[in-house]
């Protein structure tokens, strides 16, 4: 390689490990410590004036106590299995809101189509905080949506959604929507219409064209916009911090509280490195589909 | 069988946009409520923007992230559009699969965990949180977008007309300047636009590599946030997203003039 490639390379792939993947060693690390009352608020820490010996003292002093809490405590397994089972209901609704919207944007006149799409994207270029913060403004107990629905004589009494996991569904669906719909459009529209009037012409109903073709020819788009919702959806904090009741486990949360509330450093790194080899299986698939889509 | 716009794809278009904007449109309105009270419409007022005026913590948080997002902004710009190339142009080199990966995971990763992550950094080489330590948060996040935008433009990119420039006797550097820089132009800016905003919004990595003193806007908006729902929240929002969108609209307009001395 010339040298102006290689620095060309070199620059951004120094950034990324430096800041990206070397921190991840460090999370490792930290994750099988002993948390501590001091600054930094952890035991042991290395550095190069121990020598063999001290590095050999240090290592023996390193343990696995972290994980056992994470893996003991009812708490943090709630935390999980309520985190993925929150974030697959809110990802399946996503993708049963998105394929419609998708689909009808497909159907729109060309000369919409462009104006459709900036629309969809449109609210990932506002801020997250403050697209959740209207839905609290919404969904409280004295809020818009009660305030109109009271007012109409549709309900009688004001309709508990704030601070349950029903708030927390809406914030999930409401803030990775345009995640699903852009790679669901981008599939459905790239789809010949001549395959669903052929279909037509040999007898299939709409229904079963749709099942049949647009569905399977969507594929790739439906299992990009799926993961794309449901990874940052399982370490979602803000979403369940601000819209969840005190009751609503996320493990973002809890990570987050390990964090800055009990400032247990070691359990909020075993707290993270189980929620990455979680992900992990869903993260690589992230990744070949990345691959594949940037290589076409 | 019909093609085209049918009423039921009229009543999603106007259910599925309704659902994404009505909320931001009542967060807007309600930012010029006369009455304190979020449900209850006392009139049309400004009084929240004045108040905004004298909030001092307010503003020098909003030029904190003004800062931090011009800053990372820039370097992700570099940095992505320096990886893009990689990417597209090096072929397969030793180390791409990591490399590109490293670029991928960032889009998807729960923020908490690339946020916990950078703290233990900066706290493991000992280096004070603050200004610099959230530019070097939002720029990793930043260059990864930045560099998903280029490589797309660079991949259609018509590499003729580099040729066709080196054949007349021209550089490389050049022709890096006179026929590929203006090329990718408009992809850099839309990935430096992301960039930027994306900073701008950014709460969760900024809340861990921020520390005394840089406390960004983001940050302060949720401390107000958890206390409540107020009129000076609405206000606020709507400042924000009527910034952003002047800036959007302003480079559209800047790529529409430019396109005709492009084509030309």
């Amino acid at each position: 390689m010339r040298p102006l490639r290689r620095l060309v390379l070199a620059i951004p792939a120094l950034w990324l490990f430096a800041f990206f993947l070397a921190p991840f060693a460090l999370v490792a690390k930290i994750s099988v410590s002993r948390p501590l009352v001091a600054q930094p608020p952890y035991e042991p820490v290395f550095s190069l004036a121990d020598g063999w010996q001290g590095l050999w003292d240090k290592l023996s002093r390193l343990t696995l106590d972290a994980y056992a809490l994470v893996f003991s405590d009812d708490l943090y397994l709630d935390a999980y299995l309520s985190s993925l089972r929150l974030a697959a209901i809110a990802t399946l609704l996503t993708l049963l809101i998105g394929f419609p919207l998708a689909h009808a944007m497909t159907r729109a006149p060309r000369q919409w189509r462009t104006a459709l799409v900036l629309l969809a994207i449109a609210p990932f270029w506002t801020s997250f905080l403050i697209r959740i913060y209207a839905w609290i403004m919404i969904l409280k107990d004295e809020g818009l949506l009660n305030h109109a629905l009271l007012s109409l004589g549709l309900i009688h009494a004001p309709l508990s959604i704030f601070a349950t996991e029903a708030a927390v569904l809406i914030g999930i669906v409401y803030s990775y929507l345009p995640f699903m719909v852009l790679p669901l459009y981008t599939a459905l529209e790239k789809q010949d219409p001549a395959l669903l009037e052929a279909a037509a012409d040999l007898g299939a109903t709409p229904l079963r064209a749709f099942w049949r073709i647009t569905c399977p020819l969507a594929w790739p788009g439906i299992f990009a916009g799926l993961l794309l919702v449901f990874i940052p959806a399982v370490g979602e904090f803000v979403i369940p911090d601000l819209l969840g009741g005190s009751d609503t486990l996320m493990i973002g949360r809890s990570l987050w509280n390990e964090f800055f509330e009990n400032r247990d450093w070691p359990a909020a790194s075993a707290v993270a490195i189980v929620l990455l080899a979680i992900l992990i299986v869903p993260l690589v698939l992230h990744e070949r589909q990345q691959v594949k889509e940037r290589a076409a | 069988m019909k093609r085209g716009l049918q009423p039921f794809h009229l009543a999603v278009l106007a259910l599925g946009f309704g659902f994404l904007y009505v909320p931001i449109a009542l967060l807007v309105l309600y930012s010029f409520n006369a009455s304190r009270l979020v449900t209850v419409w006392g009139g049309f007022s400004t009084h929240w923007y004045e108040a905004l005026l004298g909030n001092e913590a307010l503003l020098a948080s909003a030029f904190v992230s003004l800062r931090v997002a011009l800053v990372s902004s820039v370097l992700a710009t570099i940095l992505g559009t320096m990886a893009a190339f990689a990417l597209v142009r090096f072929g397969r080199f030793s180390g791409r699969t990591l490399f590109a990966g490293a670029l991928y995971a960032p889009l998807v990763m729960p923020e908490v965990i690339i946020g916990l992550s950078l703290l233990l950094l900066f706290v493991g080489l000992g280096i004070d949180r603050g200004f610099w330590t959230i530019v070097a948060g939002h720029t990793t996040l930043g260059l990864c977008f930045v560099t998903v935008v280029v490589q797309a433009r660079l991949a259609t990119f018509d590499r003729s007309l580099e040729e066709a420039a080196m054949d007349l006797g021209a550089t490389p550097l050049a022709t890096f300047r006179a026929v590929t820089l203006p090329l990718i132009a408009p992809a850099m800016l839309a990935g430096c636009l992301l960039a930027f905003t994306l900073s701008l919004d950014d709460f969760v990595i900024a809340s861990f590599t921020s520390g005394p003193g840089s406390t960004t806007l983001p940050m302060r908006i949720y401390a107000q946030v958890r206390l409540g729902v107020t009129p000076e929240v609405n206000a606020i929002s709507t400042l924000l997203i009527g910034f952003v969108g002047f800036i959007l609209l302003g480079a559209a307009a800047i790529n529409r003039l430019r396109k005709p001395q492009g084509s030309g």
